[in-house]
């Protein structure tokens, strides 16, 4: 369990992370998402303690992490950015942090075995590549046998292979009843491994709901609508909160009205209809609308305060 | 394993620890012993507080029928033994920056205090560890060092310095105190700077730059200030004789310690207040 309260961080004069305030609860999946830069790897360094917090304060099972006695317990957490020696090899870089809180060395062993690593664990993790690095990470971040995993990012670099797994690692995490919390600037993974959604932009919170939520949301009331007589059909529908758009001879793209009623007011006045379809935004398309409003938002707001 | 077949689970963990000092003061041997790069310049640093007096006592031994009086007068069998300290406390300072620096270049600092998030146990398993082991390889060293330039020695008897004579196991035994407590002081110069090369700059400067730096002020002032650098100080922990412009060997290692002592103090409250 993470509890963020109105966390936030200001490198110099800039503002990585502002204000967020939200929980990630044992046993589901929670995705982290936001655009790269948004500040998702910075609320995960507040979360460790590694950076401390200009404002708000965030806890790891009711605790700051910093406090806990058994902190790998506690929270396992898988860094964008890496951080293995590159000189020492993925037995001994595990065996290091286990040695720390007294884990033996067959639990080094387990790790090594469960990420697949077996055949380089001898290896100097500078000769990794990419996904090697990510594998023997994620091994790092479960060591503890944590009530609590945090990975930013674990797909990067992997393989289709590697994804899948990692997919189905987190899934499975989830179901024993642990609290995991995933990062993406991708909504379609987002899509595949989450249950529930933090998205943000700029360092602030734009969504903290489940997937299907965000979707419905997201695509408010757009109806595509193909008609002979579509001119006609226009002119009926457009009041206030409704607008039309017309991208070719025929065909409308209602906004603001549900289909239910364009039928009805189409049959009310004998327009025929070839297609009424409620539009369902992707979740890709979904997270650009929110985090392009949220940048428009943002400069609308500045623009304001330069004028008072 | 639990699970059904075909998913991944994890490996319950059976025993549950907790961070103790003596668990970090593992962790961090486990990591000086496992870096290919600390094992060398530890061989070498040995090599030369040995290798070194050697070659000078065998130099010396065969150009003594040249040498002048005055030359001869000058020559120490101790200056002699504890030559190679001179040299391999450049490998010693240097790994002692390295023991954290590499950390921060490569990132391991981030999963090292993610282990040990409190931090401070982590600074000082780290100066323990290399301080012992420091000790513990360079006391031999300037032994043989010591046994085996004279043994080279042993035909000039104006030379031969016994170990019961006053002074010279101290002053031996200075020679490895003051390598780990260089080692204690980069360590700390590393993890104030944070930087590699910048960490062996400024060790650099204070040892190596700085102190003749000083012959260009007036005498008095010079007299005044050298036997307090870091580096007079040390110098005088492994050095039989003192001038009356140098500290003796006690006040010298309390000097030298309090050197230490600082530098560890304001790197651990920077380690604390900083961002990781």
């Amino acid at each position: 369990m993470i509890e963020a309260n109105g966390l936030t961080k200001d490198y110099g004069s800039k503002r990585a992370v502002d204000g967020l305030t939200f929980t990630v609860r044992p046993g589901v999946v929670t995705g982290f998402l936001g655009p790269n830069g948004s500040g998702k790897s910075t609320t995960m360094r507040l979360v460790l303690g590694l950076d401390a917090p200009t404002a708000g304060d965030v806890r790891v099972n009711g605790k700051h992490y910093r406090d806990h006695a058994a902190p790998l317990h506690e929270v396992g957490a898988l860094l964008e950015a890496r951080s293995v020696h590159t000189g020492r090899s993925a037995y001994n870089h595990l065996l290091a942090l286990a040695q720390t809180h007294g884990l033996p060395r067959r639990r080094v062993d387990e790790l090594i075995d469960l990420v697949g690593l077996h055949d380089v664990a001898r290896k100097r993790a500078g000769q990794f590549s990419l996904g090697m690095g990510q594998r023997l990470g994620i091994a790092a971040a479960l060591l503890g046998d944590p009530h609590t995993v945090m990975l930013d990012e674990p797909v990067n670099g992997l393989d289709p292979e590697g994804i899948q797994w990692v997919r189905h690692l987190l899934k499975e995490l989830a179901a024993e009843g642990r609290a995991v919390f995933v990062s993406s600037h991708l909504m379609s993974e987002m899509a595949l491994t989450a249950d529930h959604l933090i998205v943000i932009g700029r360092g602030r919170l734009i969504a903290d709901t489940s997937v299907e939520e965000l979707v419905r949301t997201a695509s408010g009331n757009v109806v595509l609508v193909r008609s002979p007589q579509a001119e006609a059909l226009r002119d009926r529908i457009v009041s206030d909160g409704v607008s039309v758009v017309s991208n070719a001879p025929g065909l409308l793209e209602v906004h603001g009205l549900p289909a239910d009623r364009i039928g009805e007011i189409a049959a009310a006045h004998g327009i025929v209809l070839h297609e009424l379809t409620p539009q369902q935004v992707s979740l890709e398309q979904a997270f650009m609308d929110m985090t392009r409003d949220q940048l428009e938002f943002r400069t609308g707001e500045l623009v304001t305060a330069d004028a008072a | 394993m639990t699970g059904e077949a075909g998913t991944i689970s994890l490996p319950t963990l059976t025993t549950r620890g907790r961070v103790t000092q003596a668990r970090v003061v593992r962790s961090e041997w486990t990591k000086l012993a496992t870096l290919r790069s600390t094992r060398w310049s530890l061989f070498v640093a040995v090599l030369l507080t040995i290798g070194l007096p050697l070659l000078f006592a065998a130099v010396t031994s065969s150009h003594w029928g040249s040498m002048s009086p005055q030359e001869r007068a000058n020559r120490h069998p101790l200056d002699i033994a504890l030559a190679g300290v001179n040299l391999s406390q450049l490998a010693i300072g240097v790994l002692g920056v390295l023991v954290i620096t590499g950390e921060y270049s490569t990132g391991m600092i981030r999963a090292s205090l993610t282990a040990v998030p409190k931090r401070l146990p982590m600074l000082w398993a780290k100066a323990a560890v290399f301080a012992v082991t420091t000790f513990v390889l360079m006391l031999p060293a300037v032994f043989i060092a010591f046994f085996g330039s004279q043994a080279i020695l042993s035909h000039h008897d104006i030379l031969q310095i016994s170990l019961s004579h006053p002074g010279v196991t101290r002053t031996i035994v200075g020679g490895a105190v003051y390598l780990m407590l260089l080692g204690i002081f980069t360590l700390a110069l590393g993890t104030i700077v944070r930087n590699t090369a910048g960490a062996i700059a400024v060790f650099a400067a204070i040892f190596f730059v700085i102190p003749p730096l000083l012959n260009i002020l007036p005498t008095s002032w010079n007299n005044a200030i050298s036997p307090y650098l870091p580096d007079a100080a040390g110098r005088s922990v492994f050095s039989l004789t003192h001038g009356s412009h140098s500290l003796g060997p006690g006040s010298g290692l309390a000097l030298f310690v309090g050197y230490c002592a600082l530098a560890l103090a304001i790197a651990a409250v920077v380690l604390l207040r900083r961002d990781a």
